[in-house]
């Protein structure tokens, strides 16, 4: 299925966020999730299924004021 | 003793981690500073490159408190969801919040920023709202639950230091008891010494650090500026006089006339 990430249009075989993000390479990251806008904490990852279309945002540690 | 939260720090330093040469500059500016907390951002991190786990393991080893930002937020929704996904990247319930409502000026949207407060601090966090010098909002953010207030000295990135001496000082005095930080404006280490001589308990800066000609001297003089500062304020000053009055005693001076 086709996702958003951070803005990019990815495809991805999986259907639940935990198993994607380990396909897109975040595996064992310092990252935080937002799926369509909504925080998804990462104890609900496993839980929280894809769906075609979907906005995932992952961020991570970055220089700040 | 101030507490943060409960929280005492190091120094009254809060030091940004933006805009630096480089890495390693930042990580010597930082150490040089004896800055008592990090501030820390959060943005999007590619699967392939992995920008910020570098940096984590940089501002980990600084050994102090970090304080996440929502900068660049402008909805309560956004600051909301970014200061959520802070605190479990970062394992802390502190969040330095920022509503931005205006492009330019970058001044908070103060009515936004209550209420971004409010949700926040019901569900755990411990906030410190980046707020102007407004009595009446400073009771709002106090009401939604903040124990710590950061008003501006001016806006973000300018460096013309504390623009509302009068304000600044009316809050200072209206709010005794609440640790407050001066947050945004500052440009010398002569502003920083003098938020600190008005009684303000901690300063918050990055640019004035990160943009100097050579960023880890300048970290280290705003070091000593606020120590300077506080131990000044702790020492309580003088009030000042409009007319003279002789330092050097008159009495037993010579007669020559």
């Amino acid at each position: 299925m086709k996702i958003i990430l951070n803005g990019e249009a990815r495809d991805v075989a999986q259907a639940n966020l935990a198993v994607a993000l380990e396909e897109l390479g975040y595996s064992t990251a310092k990252i935080a999730t937002a799926l369509n806008g909504n925080f998804v904490p990462a104890s609900a990852r496993a839980s929280t299924p894809l769906s075609d279309g979907d906005l995932l945002e992952v961020v991570a540690p970055m220089q700040g004021g | 003793m101030t507490l943060f939260y409960g929280t005492e720090l190091t120094s009254p330093l809060m030091l940004g981690t933006a805009l630096y040469p480089s890495p390693a500059i930042m990580a010597e500016a930082f150490k040089a500073s004896g800055a008592g907390v990090a501030t820390v951002s959060l943005r999007r991190e590619s699967g392939a490159d992995r920008a910020g786990q570098d940096f984590w393991s940089l501002v980990s080893d600084f050994g102090v408190p970090v304080l996440p930002n929502t900068a660049g937020c402008h909805t309560v929704k956004e600051a909301v969801t970014t200061a959520q996904m802070a605190r479990e990247v970062f394992g802390t319930p502190w969040i330095k919040l920022e509503v931005i409502g205006h492009t330019d000026t970058l001044q908070p949207d103060v009515f936004g920023l209550v209420e971004a407060a409010k949700i926040l601090t019901e569900d755990g966090f411990e906030v410190f709202p980046y707020t102007t010098e407004d009595l009446i909002v400073a009771e709002r953010l106090l009401n939604a639950g903040c124990k710590v207030l950061m008003p501006w000295g001016a806006p973000i990135g300018s460096g013309l230091g504390l623009n509302n001496l009068h304000g600044l000082r009316t809050m200072r005095a209206q709010f005794p008891d609440v640790p407050m930080v001066i947050d945004a404006g500052i440009g010398l280490p002569s502003h920083a010494a003098q938020a600190m001589e008005m009684g303000f308990d901690a300063v918050l800066l990055n640019t004035a650090v990160a943009k100097a000609g050579d960023p880890v001297a300048m970290a280290r003089a705003f070091g000593l500026a606020v120590e300077a500062g506080k131990a000044a304020y702790d020492a309580d000053p003088m009030e000042p006089r409009d007319m003279a009055s002789p330092s050097t005693p008159l009495i037993g001076k010579a007669f020559l006339e």
